[in-house]
Formats: C-alpha cells, structure tokens, sequence
C-alpha cells in the first residue's frame, strides 16, 4: 500500500504587516510521512510549530515552501500547491480534521453538526444520523443534548460533539489537533478507543497530544518538531 | 366650404391632426402598442375625454355621422357636451344610433349592437398602462412591453383570486392584443371584452393627459388574461333589464328614491329605446312614446340622468381601485 | 460536481471616468460553490457584483456563463430580453434592503408567484401551492401568504425575497450584502437558512458582505478587495486564519472579539 501522506522540506513563516512587516519563522525543513495503519504524534513545546503544520497539512495555512504529497482519488496531489477547489476536494475525500475548538453554525442540533460531514459526501440523512448517535453515546454525551445546537454547551460537551464530527467519515487520513484538551478520563479513553479503531481500518493518523497518557496510548511514533525549528536551517 | 374654412375643420389646425394621424397609424400598425403623441389643451378638462376628442377630430370629415356616449348613454352631460362640441367645429351631422354612425366616440362602453365594417370606435382612455399599478416606473413599464414581459399582469390577477377568491377585476380588464402586447381596453366593463375580439370595427384609443393613442385594427385577435383553473367570465346579470326585459345585455343599476328602490336597465340607453320602439317587441305596447331615434330629450320612462348610479367621470378615479 | 465552471470572469474593469470601479478582476465559479468578496465600502465590491449580474457593463473584460443547456455565452453579449430572462429564472439577486428586491405593495404569495407566472405558469392552484412550500421553506407562516410585505419585519422580508428568487430553482445567486442592517439574532437565523438553502439546493452564489463572519460562515472561497482590485484570495478559512496581504491582515486584525 502507498505512502498515504508525504511531507517534505515544508517551510512557513508569517510575515506581519502590521507591524512593519516583520518576519516571523515557524518552522522549516519540514520532512516525515505517514503510513497507513500508523497513528503519529507530534512533540515538542508549545511554540515549536506543530499546530502550524496540523493547518499547513490541512489547507488551512499558506506553505511557503515544499510539497505536501497526499494519495487522493487515485492520485497523487500535492496540497501545497493544489487550488481551493482541490483543497476542497482532498477536505471532503482524503483528509479529515479535529480541531481542539468547534465552530458551529447557530441553530443545527449537534446530532445533525455530527451527521453533516457524512451527508456532505453524499451519504443518505438518516443513515448519517444512526451513525452520529451512536458515536454520539459511546463518547458519552447526554442523550438529552442531542437535538440541541450545541453553542450552549460546556467546553468538554463541545469537544465530544467536535470529536464524534471528526470520527464519524472515513477519511484515509485524519489530522487530530489535542482531541482530548477538555475531557476527562473516562472519555479520554473512548478517544483512544476510537484511535485504535481507525488504525486498525488502515486510517493514517498525525496528532497533537498534551496528556501524557493519551501520548502514550495512541502514538505509534513521535515526530520531534523541535528538528523543524526554523532558526536551525537559516532564518 | 373653401380651403380656408377646411384649415381648422374640427377644431384642431392641420398640422396637429397630421400629427395626431401618424400616431393613429402607427398605432393601428402596431396592435395593442401605445403611441405618444403631442396631446394639445382641449376646451375642456381632462378626464372629460381630451384624449378621445382629440382622436375623433383628426379622423372626422364633413360626411360622418357621429354618434358619442357616456356609459353607454347618449344623454348624458359628457356625451352630450361633445356632440354639441363636434356639432359646431365639423358641422358634422350626429346621431345616437349605433347602426347609423360612421364614428362612434365612447366612454367606457362598447354598444349592445354589433358594429359594421367601416365603423369606428373611439375609446376615451384615463390612464392607457395596464402595467401602471404594479410599476410605477414608466422607463420599466415600457421596457416590459418591448420584452414582452407580462409575468407582473399575472400578478394583479393572482392578487384578485387570493383576495376574493375570483378575478374581481370588473373593468379595465387586461387584454393581450394580436398575441403579443398586453393592453388596457379603457374602464369599459369586461363584459364588453369579448365584443373587441376580431370585431370588424376599428378602435381606436386616445389619452389626451397621458398622451398615448393606441390602436385595434379591424379581425383583430384580442384575449382577456386569465388563469387556467380560473378562466375568464363576463358579468352575467339575474335579471333582465326592467325597461326592455333585454337580456344578456350589460345593466346599470338605477336609484329610484330615497327608500332604497332601484332598478336595474340597459346602460345602452340606444338600444333599450330601440326595443322599446321596436312595435313587433312584446313590450312595445303603451311603452313606446318619447322613444324616437335622434331626440335627444330623455324618455319619460328614461330615468333622468341625476339619478344614474355612476357619475359621469368616475373614470378618472381609476386610482381609488 | 461538474468539471466545468459556471462562470468564467476574465480581466474585468469598470472605470466611472477617470476612477476606479473595479480593475482586472478575474475567477472562475464552480456549480455548488459561495464565493464571498469582501472588502469595505469603495472597495468596488458592489461595482462588481453589479456588472457580474448584468446590471452594470464593465468598461472591459468579459464574462462567461454556461447556459443550462450547456452552452457558454458572454454576458455582455447577450441581448438585454436574454440578460433579463436570466435574471429571472437561472439567476437571483438578494438585496441588501428587501424593499428593492419585493414588490412591497403585492402579497408574499405574489411576490413568490411573480417569477413563475413570468415564465409562464398560468395555473393559479400551481403557482399558490408552490408559493405557499417556499414560504415554509423560508420559514414564513402559510397564514402570511396573503399579507403584503409592508406588514413584515426585517428579517422575514429578507427570507421573502429569498423565496422569492429561488422558485425558479437558479443556479447563481448573487447577494449584496444579504444580512445587513438585520439585528444579530436575525441576523444568525438568516444565515443559518441561506447556508441550509445552499448546500440543499447546490447553489453557486456570490456573496458581497463587509462581515468577515459571514464570509466564513457561508462561502468556501473569497476575495478580499481594496480600492477596485483583489489584494488576496483563496480557501476561505485560509484567508481568515492566515491572512497574507497587509490589508487583509488589517481586516481580520479588526474584528471585534465578543
């Protein structure tokens, strides 16, 4: 099976504008891949870029040098370089994401935040919403809140609706941006769970873990960011 | 009468009729289309028939019979004044019966007896936009007519079903011209609509304060909108008129005193005389007196004109709609 | 999703004399696709919208639609019946204040029926049923079919002339503005509909708004405009999240934080 997802010499920087049009390097040389079937985990401390490469990987942040190489409808495309409509595409088919924050549209119930990306790829409403609930209930959230528009929720029930919103498509690869921040125990374990599930459907998966234990539970391996500091290759 | 004497021949100079002509034409070329023209002060208020007089002095000749009415009656102030006005600046003779005119100038009615070839019906018209009331904007309402944009005349029609549950528009009932512009036929009843279709007659329409003249050539196509579940219908009446006991004829409703007693009767005041006269009618007997073709004095069984339901320029208050 | 473009804009300018309308403006649109422009007011944003839409020529440039029977046509050199045909089935135009885009004196079932009658539908029973599922659509009363809407507030004028532009199922919507001067609440209800309608419908629309929030709410793509020309574009949350031009960092930089 092909390499799902290659990263190589990927560099960012921002440049401030604002402030005289200061130049501020995140990272460079930015190079790993990510196999199938594989859940890594970037390390380092804050400030060190791993967020940033989470978003470059996504589409969501600008890359300013390198390739991003990902195995998309039966192709290789690189979401470096790729065009809004491709990015959309790759979104909607190759790559998925969980966010630490949810941002939500203000009166859809969170069963139907959760079904969304399902009916988005064409999947029929209600079969989108069996599979929403009962992600929805192995992450624990109170059956009570489901027809609810989670905008009222506390941090923690937010981030399960988020993670059930991640989890419940089949992207061949998922980017995880600390899933866990705001849980507690009992449903940091149901993340791990859901982690191995996608693992063992061959899911390629790059996080973001601060909780030590959770590291440890999911990470097949840790990419140190630390290596990609910008500095060290000529700012 | 020598050169001189024709020069002002019906009241208006020549070079205005000419004027006044060429719209006739154009109109009459274009079906249905309103053609501006350079309307002139009249000796009498708009909304008295500026428009219609305007339009009967530039066709008039010295050998026509005119015949003018005013709802349908011959003896009322409107009708009256203008026969008396073309009377004097054609020296031109007149008539009230529909068979013998050569131009008949109306307001607001088509006569009950069907016209001939060669006849010409001149329509007194206040306000000649049918779009008007659903767009003010006469740049809009004109480039409507140019793309054939009718979709809005639909509107005014759905807004009288959803209201009364039927098309209550009763008068001014659009129509749409030879397949292609839609048109006011003027505040004549839509009872009088069918008569426009293909009539051998011509119309001709004049809006002396708007300034537009348009035209329905004679075997001219002319449809009354409606809907598909909700199709056209004329007024239909419960009884026959209370003079002539004609039916299928369209009535005005006449005030008899103060005690609410009223009757209905032809609003074709011609016609109901000339059943009335007509000795092999039924109803001729005893009835008959007062009822000759050229007098204009009201019949003794003729309510007088005070006492007739609409007053004689409620086509200017086409606004209160 | 096609692989052809509904709109292709190419190098579009509109001068008003010596000044600058909007300058080389270029894109593509996607069926199903909500491209927002932003920019603030004289940012040409509007000139824009107004020449896409054909109610403005451009100085120079052209614009391509593909007609639903396929066919690419240059707006400009339609004819001005083709242009207005257009307007009123395969396009829809949201104004900013309702009262431009309703006709205020004709009831909302009227003003929901107009377009329909105007292509041709002559069956009072149609065109009522069809006025009365757009206007629950839309989230207006079936009992409110006969008021005109004089009698409405805001923000059910706004989701009136919604109806009112999609019965004819158009492909291309354009809005201006569609949620301004609407109180937040309102404000988030209309989004809320508009994005439902889109994704449902599979709308392409154009989205002219100054509110940055908007723009991430309801379209995938946008152009950032300053002074008649397109200082940056791209994926939506690209833009938003990482800003590159200095004038769209300005923009994001002054969102109010709640």
């Amino acid at each position: 099976m092909a390499t799902p997802l290659v990263v190589s010499d990927v560099a960012k920087s921002f440049t401030m504008h604002l402030r005289d049009g200061v130049t501020l390097p995140v990272v460079a040389g930015v190079s790993f891949s990510i196999r199938a079937g594989e859940c890594a985990v970037l390390g380092g401390p804050s400030g060190a870029g791993k967020s940033s490469i989470l978003k470059m990987l996504y589409g969501n942040y600008a890359v300013d040098e390198g390739q991003i190489i990902v195995q998309h409808a039966g192709g290789l495309i690189d979401v470096a370089s790729a065009n809004p409509r491709a990015v959309l595409a790759i979104r909607r088919q190759t790559i998925g994401y969980v966010s630490q924050f949810l941002r939500t549209v203000p009166r859809v119930p969170a069963l139907d935040v959760v079904a969304e990306p399902l009916v988005e790829r064409g999947a029929d409403r209600e079969a989108a919403r069996d599979k929403a609930r009962e992600l929805l209930s192995q992450l624990n959230l109170p059956e009570k809140l489901w027809a609810l528009p989670p905008a009222t929720f506390s941090g923690g029930e937010q981030q399960r609706v988020n993670i059930a919103r991640g989890f419940i498509t089949e992207h061949p690869i998922l980017l995880l941006d600390e899933p866990t921040a705001s849980l507690d125990a009992k449903n940091r374990d149901v993340v791990v769970e859901l982690i191995a599930g996608k693992k063992a459907a061959g899911v390629a998966l790059l996080g973001i873990f601060h909780d030590q234990d959770v590291r440890d539970a999911v990470a097949d391996r840790i990419i140190d960011v630390t290596a990609f500091a910008a500095g060290r290759v000529a700012a | 009468m020598t050169d001189i004497a024709t020069y002002n021949f019906a009241y208006l100079d020549e070079q205005t009729k000419r004027m006044i002509r060429r719209a006739i034409l154009k109109g009459i070329a274009i079906p249905g289309y309103q053609v501006p023209f350079a309307s002139r002060e009249m000796p009498m208020p708009y909304g008295w028939g500026t428009g219609g007089v305007q339009v009967t002095a530039s066709i008039i000749g010295p050998d026509d019979v005119l015949k003018v009415i005013d709802q349908g009656a011959d003896d009322t102030t409107n009708a009256v004044s203008i026969r008396a006005f073309f009377k004097k600046v054609a020296k031109v003779a007149v008539t009230t019966e529909t068979a013998k005119a050569t131009i008949i100038q109306t307001r607001h009615r088509i006569p009950e007896h069907p016209l001939n070839a060669g006849q010409v019906l001149v329509f007194q018209v206040p306000i000649p936009e049918p779009l008007r009331f659903l767009e003010p904007r006469e740049t809009e309402t004109r480039k409507m007519h140019a793309l054939e944009e009718y979709g809005l005349m639909h509107v005014k029609l759905y807004e009288d079903i959803a209201r009364h549950g039927r098309i209550a528009t009763t008068y001014a009932y659009p129509v749409k011209v030879e397949g292609r512009y839609v048109m006011d036929p003027s505040p004549t009843p839509k009872f009088d609509n069918p008569k426009m279709h293909r009539s051998p007659a011509l119309q001709l329409f004049g809006a002396g304060r708007e300034k537009r003249i348009y035209a329905v050539p004679p075997f001219t196509d002319v449809v009354s909108l409606d809907f598909e579940d909700h199709p056209f219908e004329v007024q239909t009446f419960d009884q026959p008129c209370a003079l002539c006991a004609a039916e299928n004829v369209y009535l005005d409703e006449v005030i008899l005193d103060d005690h609410g007693g009223h009757m209905f009767v032809c609003s074709d005041t011609d016609h109901c005389e000339k059943r009335r006269a007509d000795p092999s009618s039924p109803l001729s007997e005893g009835r008959a007196e007062g009822a000759g073709g050229g007098d204009l004095a009201a019949s003794p069984a003729t309510p007088s004109p005070a006492l007739r339901a609409a007053p004689p320029h409620d086509g200017e208050g086409k606004e209160a709609r | 999703m096609t692989d052809e473009p509904l709109l292709r804009v190419s190098e579009l300018s509109k001068f008003y004399g010596s000044r600058v309308g909007c300058e080389a403006i270029s894109f593509d649109l996607w069926p199903g696709e909500v491209l927002a422009v932003v920019g603030e007011s004289g940012s040409g944003k509007t000139t824009l919208l107004n020449c896409l839409s054909t109610r403005l020529l451009p100085s120079s440039g052209t614009a391509s639609y593909r007609m639903r029977d396929g066919q690419w046509r240059e707006l400009y050199r339609m004819s001005e019946a083709e242009r207005r045909f257009l307007m009123r089935t395969d396009w829809g135009f949201v104004h900013q204040n309702p009262a431009d885009g309703l006709r205020m004196t004709v009831s909302a079932g009227a003003n929901v029926g107009e377009r329909l009658m105007a292509v041709g539908d002559r069956h009072y029973g149609r065109i009522r049923a069809t006025a009365v599922d757009w206007l629950s659509r839309v989230e207006i009363d079936e009992d409110r079919i006969d008021d005109e809407p004089r009698a409405f507030s805001g923000g059910m004028r706004q989701r009136l002339q919604i109806a009112r532009n999609l019965v004819t199922g158009p492909r291309l919507v354009f809005m201006d503005e569609p949620t301004g001067g609407l109180d937040v609440s309102v404000q988030a209800r209309l989004l809320d509909l508009l994005r439902g309608l889109v994704t449902d419908l599979g709308l392409a629309a154009i989205v002219v708004t100054h509110d940055l929030a908007v723009a991430r709410l309801l379209s995938q793509r946008m152009m950032v405009m300053k002074d008649g020309r397109v200082v940056e574009s791209g994926l939506t949350d690209r833009v938003l999240d990482d800003p590159r031009a200095p004038y769209t960092q300005l923009l994001v930089s002054s969102i109010l934080q709640v």
